[in-house]
């Protein structure tokens, strides 16, 4: 029901935008996130808002160093009874994992969410984990949106269901949710922030084991509650169909691609999940309806296809991703779905082979491009360089025309890997690692190099942002030196050159001087970004 | 009324902007609105697409279906080429013909301009030259090109001026008019070229 006191808008958002606005019409006090596709712009709309906010209502919402920081900034942030969002990319939540997991043993006192982006496809990622499995994994209710509309709509439910059962929600958001817009009517009256409150119960935030046993059986009763809830969540629903040959269980945006197939309405009942836990009731409901097989359409992994397998006795066939109607990998999309429902493809052009790939590569007048040229040719003057390097723009460094690098795994690998292939004997053990990589994952790496003196060489290429994920802000910019001299590393061997063609000779020959160290190196070719660098360019003129 | 359409170019080149103008009219004309970006990495100079739906119905899907695309708009040739697979039989294609070159398997440029010939439904235009003879910068280019595009859009040309102008107001009269210049440049090439 609308209330006609209320101001309403009409707004064309990113599912991003749409997850940002509605967090602070629900008063929050905080967004703690660390940048990464496709999660990246719900802070960055959140920052940009803080401009036309008065003093009074402004939000924290400066860059974390990681995703584990940041989820423990937040839990801090709700322990004093104020309200917090985290916003992160899937692999982020492995980073997070620690705390996000057992931030539902501590529970919450001020309304804490956490979105989880998915990236199926990989268009930006390195894996296609679904973050659902740790809702489920650390039994925090998760939701779902189907459209920008559900996402607005459930970020305020999300805040109101952690302030009443006190425990973290996880928002689940897939690439093409956060990265498209749609019109989105929006409330604009906002909620509030939170005055600061101690928790009721301060016993529960201390994980001692007396503590958690207690806490984590009161969290197991609790699922029963949370299931009770996702069933009175109206965005949960079956809708019973015509043709009780079958059903189909449609989570999430697969819900979307299945109603473009059928835009007079399907044929077949339908039982659309945008909460989880996935209630038995609705279950229930779907197969007393008659029906003889479930089709089960998701975005991500097979996580409801699972369930239902188990919960659906086998005289009900269950098909989907595992039985491979719809594709096993990557995102669904309209046909993907069109075809698992037999329909007959619509009538195209044929597609033209001239067309060949482009794949995405280093900007011309990168910094990295100069590191990259640099580093090739002197790896190039030993039999067996080996170059691990990391998650950022330079991992295209991977592609035509560097090739130069041997591994790409997660944030801050480079350097540990450099160190373990260099134990096992690899002589010369390069890692390559952005600046901002270097304070979200590599500090404690380096600090491993430093105590067992590895003889490797670290080039920490700074181009003094958060460069892959658009410009933001890098944690450690300005003040690298010192971190890499107080972790210990010999101020000798901690080197800066200026990734420039015209200093190639030095930079090449900075690298031969420190690949002859016996010992940790750290080399720092630093110039800035130059998509910051023009952005600056232009803020400048246009404040002349 | 239902325009299915992909913007297609290069990383950098701009394609959000003509989505934005686009948006913009739409979302004033009442018109149901889906638009999904790429953002990331592939923007680093690769190839990028916008699914860009209007719809006076509600609009169920982000993503287009292959065999529904009614018009792609394209700031590059081989670009367009790449989501024919995905266009109607009667679609359109509009497109830029400047190649932008930056890997080095490019095709014959003359080759990627007769295979878009052989679609039926097509317009090609040198959306720079066009800015420049209308006394607007390179960077309107792409208003050219969605001049181009106004008559198979189902948006009325006044609403998508005046979202023009909405969107570049900030920025000063001049380079609303520049832009609307560029507009219009298109438009009329348009017209002219599928009379």
């Amino acid at each position: 029901m609308k209330d006609n006191n209320l101001f309403y808008m009409r707004r064309l958002l990113l599912g991003d935008e749409a997850i940002a606005l509605s967090a602070i019409h629900s008063g929050i006090s905080g967004v703690y996130a660390y940048p990464g596709t496709p999660s990246t712009e719900i802070t960055e709309y959140i920052q940009h808002m803080q401009k036309s906010t008065p003093e009074s209502e402004k939000v924290f919402c400066r860059w974390c160093t990681n995703e584990k920081t940041a989820m423990e900034a937040a839990l801090g942030m709700s322990y004093m009874g104020k309200r917090a969002l985290v916003c992160m990319k899937h692999v982020g939540m492995n980073v997070a994992a620690d705390a996000f997991v057992n931030s539902a043993m501590t529970g919450t006192n001020g309304g804490l969410v956490v979105v989880a982006a998915d990236d199926p496809s990989m268009h930006s990622s390195q894996n296609e984990q679904d973050s659902r499995f740790y809702g489920k994994f650390s039994f925090i209710p998760t939701f779902e949106p189907a459209s920008q509309q559900e996402a607005y709509d459930m970020v305020r439910d999300a805040f109101e269901f952690s302030e009443k059962y006190k425990i973290p929600v996880l928002l689940r958001v897939t690439t093409r949710m956060a990265h498209s817009r749609a019109e989105v009517e929006t409330c604009d009256q906002k909620r509030p922030q939170n005055e600061c409150s101690f928790p009721e119960n301060p016993r529960q935030w201390i994980l001692l084991p007396a503590n958690s046993k207690v806490r984590y059986n009161t969290l197991l009763q609790e699922q029963e509650l949370f299931e009770q809830e996702s069933a009175n969540d109206p965005r949960n629903k079956y809708i019973p169909g015509t043709d009780k040959s079958m059903a189909i269980v449609a989570c999430g945006i697969a819900y979307n691609y299945l109603m473009e197939n059928y835009p007079q309405g399907s044929p077949y009942g339908i039982l659309k999940i945008s909460r989880y836990p996935i209630p038995d009731t609705l279950i229930e409901q779907m197969l007393s309806d008659g029906i003889k097989k479930v089709m089960v359409m998701e975005e991500g992994q097979p996580v409801a296809e699972e369930i239902m397998l188990q919960k659906i006795s086998s005289k009900v066939e269950v098909v989907g991703r595992l039985t491979g109607e719809l594709p096993r990998v990557g995102e669904l999309n309209p046909d993907s779905v069109r075809k698992a429902l037999g329909l007959e493809p619509l009538k195209a052009h044929e597609s033209d082979d001239i067309v060949v790939s482009r794949p995405p590569a280093l900007c011309q007048g990168c910094g990295h491009r100069d590191m990259y040229k640099a580093l090739n040719e002197v790896a190039a003057e030993f039999e067996n360089s080996r170059i691990f390097s990391d998650i950022g723009c330079y991992t295209l460094g991977a592609l035509p025309p560097f090739r130069a690098i041997h591994s790409t795994v997660d944030m801050g690998a480079s350097i540990t890997m450099a160190k373990g292939a260099s134990d096992a004997g690899q002589f010369p053990s390069f890692a390559v690692i952005g600046d901002s990589t270097f304070t979200h994952s590599g500090i404690t790496g380096l600090l491993d190099c430093v105590n067992n003196n590895a003889n490797v060489v670290i080039i920490i290429s700074d181009n003094l942002t958060t460069g892959m994920t658009g410009g933001q802000d890098s944690a450690g910019t300005g003040r690298l030196e010192s971190i890499c001299a107080g972790v210990g590393v010999d101020p000798a061997h901690i080197r800066v050159v200026v990734p420039l063609p015209k200093n190639m000779e030095e930079i090449k020959q900075t690298l031969r001087e420190e690949i002859a160290y016996n010992g940790v190196s750290v080399v720092i070719p630093r110039r800035e970004c130059i998509q910051t660098f023009k952005r600056h360019a232009r803020e400048k003129k246009n404040n002349k | 009324m239902k325009k299915d359409i992909i913007l297609a170019g290069v990383g950098g080149q701009g394609i959000l902007s003509i989505a934005t103008v686009i948006g913009e009219a739409a979302l004033t004309n009442g018109l149901h609105i889906k638009q999904a970006e790429v953002h990331g990495m592939s923007q680093r100079g690769g190839d990028v697409q916008s699914n860009l739906r209007l719809s006076s119905d509600p609009i169920s899907s982000d993503l287009i279906p292959t065999g529904g695309v009614d018009i792609i708009i394209s700031l590059e040739p081989m670009e367009a080429l790449r989501y024919i697979g995905s266009l109607s039989k009667e679609g359109w294609i509009v497109t830029s013909t400047i190649p932008f070159i930056n890997i080095p398997n490019y095709p014959d440029t003359e080759e990627v301009i007769k295979h878009i010939k052989a679609i039926p439904n097509n317009v090609m235009l040198d959306v720079e030259t066009l800015a420049k003879n209308a006394g607007a910068p390179a960077q309107a280019s792409n208003m050219v090109l969605l001049g181009a595009a106004v008559p198979m859009l189902g948006i009325e040309y006044e609403a998508i001026k005046e979202a023009v102008r909405k969107i570049f107001s900030r920025k000063g009269e001049e380079i609303v008019n520049s832009n609307l210049a560029a507009l219009e440049a298109g438009y009329q090439y348009s017209l002219e070229s599928t009379k």
